[in-house]
């Protein structure tokens, strides 16, 4: 509790919170507040602006795009939440080990990341999801391949800065067990940077996942994806603007909200640049 | 009755041998000190004792338990026996940790944690000055004496046999220096422990240790019992040591002896006595013939072919037989 009032007082962190709450909130109760269903076709009022009846307007089939985008917040975080923490325990437990094994295995391990980095992430994304074929769980779990090495190039640097400092030798003379050495002393302080670097790529998986979308590898049609959303909004830009500004904003929002939460997370992570409130 | 013996040790980085044969003995309930200049191998030598640097030839005993041939988990229980203080004692704290979690620490990894083990520890903490408020502060809201504190009480509640200070004074001044070196002492008496000291500071290693070893370039150079080996050194290292050192007793200054050139890197180091090329006093015997540690272990001994007595002290027992 005490660590979400300091957090809500760093710069950008009431911002950041207001904006991934809501996010959040959206996503769960996203059938009780959605005005109206998800894919409820109204051929008659195709393309309308916004107006009482759809506040945000509607889109090619008529469909209302507040509705759209309240359910596509919940394909958005769904997945990317998955894909987080899925890629993150891998990368840490990777990373990590990588760090703290003889020098031969942390070299396969360090080339394995580099293989795996030096695709363009989306490409490597769609190349996967063409070879295990589309659909929402293959989404999620070969987004989160991609994501690992972030994660583990992160955590296995942050583990060799630290491994030989003077409280991790004094754990060792303690006797402790090298698990022990590592969930409690070796994770609680490398997690932080991690921490940051989860909610910076969020935003990024949103993009994958959406980009995947508009190619019929990933969250098929009608399934409201801010990736699909966008697309079709992208299609009718000259007849309404309405579907792509939306969606855009939307993207924006989770994006900036993640962002500044990591940062402000960064520091209510680090003791040391914690204020004493 | 020894609490440690370490036997011909030799610590290797690579192909850089830090350590070359140093063998210590530390009785039950004696401060013995390690002394040299920075370099000389002596961090490794603590490093070493307390598991931290695997040995690459010799051996050490604890309590009379050979750790070598003893089975691996009987081997790290012996290891808790001797605990490190830390040169930088904040910086062996886990920063994450609360000062509650940290003195927790040992009695959780030894699976000993119960309400009495925890009161014990409590009142220790208590009876160096460590209050109740402290214990949910974070290491970097301490302060350094605090800090330094704390790590001796994670050390203590290991219930260790041995403690290995490294540079237990380094960057204090004097009056919390007296302060620590009188808490070190009264725990001694308290809890039956026995100190290694490593420092460069001859002035605490005088006060506070019952014999001293003298390193140089990875091997011991003099040892004894600290009066008589600050008194009459053998070795001519000890002496230009000793002459370093500021006094402000008239009737003790000596003539300063100076020493020319660097300390030799270890990987290469000179033929013959490892000290000729510094020595004020060498011989061309010197510069062939490796000078061997000559008298009783534990007693007066040195190596050195042109020593300033004559004699290495007999042992009382010596002259009545």
């Amino acid at each position: 509790m005490t660590a979400l009032v300091d957090l809500s007082r760093r710069p950008g962190g009431t911002f950041a919170l207001f904006a991934v709450t809501l996010l959040c909130l959206v996503a769960i109760a996203a059938p009780l507040i959605a005005p109206y269903g998800p894919n409820a076709i109204a051929p008659a009022s195709r393309l309308m602006d916004p107006s009482l009846q759809h506040w945000l307007g509607t889109d090619q089939l008529g469909r209302d795009i507040l509705s759209r985008l309240i359910f596509g917040a919940r394909v958005a975080l769904g997945i990317s939440l998955s894909v987080i923490a899925i890629s993150l325990t891998a990368g840490v437990a990777l990373g990590v080990g990588a760090a703290l094994s003889p020098r031969a295995v942390d070299l396969v391990i360090v080339g394995i990341f580099d293989i795996v980095t030096s695709f363009p992430s989306i490409i490597l994304a769609l190349a996967l999801v063409a070879v295990f074929g589309p659909g929402l769980g293959n989404v999620v779990l070969l987004v989160s391949i991609v994501f690992i090495p972030h994660f583990g190039r992160v955590a296995r640097a942050q583990t060799i800065a630290i491994r030989n400092s003077p409280f991790i030798e004094a754990e060792k003379v303690l006797g402790a067990e090298t698990w022990r050495v590592i969930l409690h002393h070796v994770t609680p302080n490398i997690i932080g940077p991690i921490f940051v670097l989860a909610c910076m790529d969020i935003p990024v998986v949103i993009t994958i996942e959406a980009g995947l979308s508009f190619l019929g590898l990933g969250v098929r049609p009608p399934l409201a994806s801010w990736g699909n959303l966008l697309n079709d909004g992208y299609t009718y830009l000259d007849q309404s603007p309405w579907l792509a500004t939306f969606s855009g904003l939307s993207l924006m929002l989770a994006t900036l909200g993640f962002a500044l939460l990591g940062e402000a997370l960064r520091d209510t992570l680090d003791p040391k640049l914690r204020k004493n409130l | 009755m020894n609490a440690l013996i370490l036997k011909d040790a030799v610590i290797r980085y690579d192909r850089l041998t830090a350590v070359d044969g140093v063998s210590l003995e530390l009785r039950r309930g004696e401060t013995l000190g390690l002394v040299g200049e920075s370099g000389c191998g002596k961090s490794s030598v603590a490093r070493a004792i307390v598991g931290l640097q695997p040995l690459a030839a010799g051996t050490l005993t604890i309590e009379g338990e050979t750790l070598q041939d003893a089975p691996a988990r009987r081997r790290t229980d012996l290891q808790r026996r001797i605990q490190l203080l830390f040169q930088d004692p904040a910086a062996s704290l886990s920063p994450r940790m609360t000062v509650r979690s940290l003195l927790a620490e040992p009695l959780k990894i030894q699976k000993s944690h119960s309400p009495e083990a925890w009161t014990r520890i409590v009142a220790l903490a208590e009876s160096i000055g460590l209050g109740q408020q402290l214990l949910s502060r974070y290491p970097h809201q301490l302060s350094g004496g605090q800090a330094r504190r704390v790590a001796l009480v994670r050390a203590l509640a290991a219930e260790p046999s041995i403690i290995v200070a490294d540079e237990p004074t380094a960057g204090l001044d004097i009056s919390i220096q007296g302060e620590l070196l009188n808490l070190l002492r009264t725990l001694r008496g308290r809890l039956g422990l026995s100190y290694l000291l490593i420092s460069h500071n001859l002035n605490v290693v005088g006060r506070v240790t019952d014999r001293v070893a003298v390193m140089y370039l990875g091997q011991i150079v003099e040892s004894g019992p600290t009066a008589d080996l600050f008194r009459n050194s053998a070795h001519p290292y000890t002496r230009a040591l000793l002459s370093a050192n500021l006094t402000l007793d008239a009737g003790r200054r000596r003539e300063r002896i100076v020493l020319s050139g660097e300390l030799p890197s270890p990987s290469n180091p000179p033929s013959g006595c490892r000290f000729h090329k510094r020595c004020p006093l060498a011989q061309p015997r010197c510069t062939r013939e490796i000078p061997v540690l000559q008298g009783r272990p534990g007693e007066r001994s040195f190596a050195c072919h042109f020593p300033l007595r004559s004699e290495p002290a007999p042992a009382p027992q010596a002259i009545a037989g």
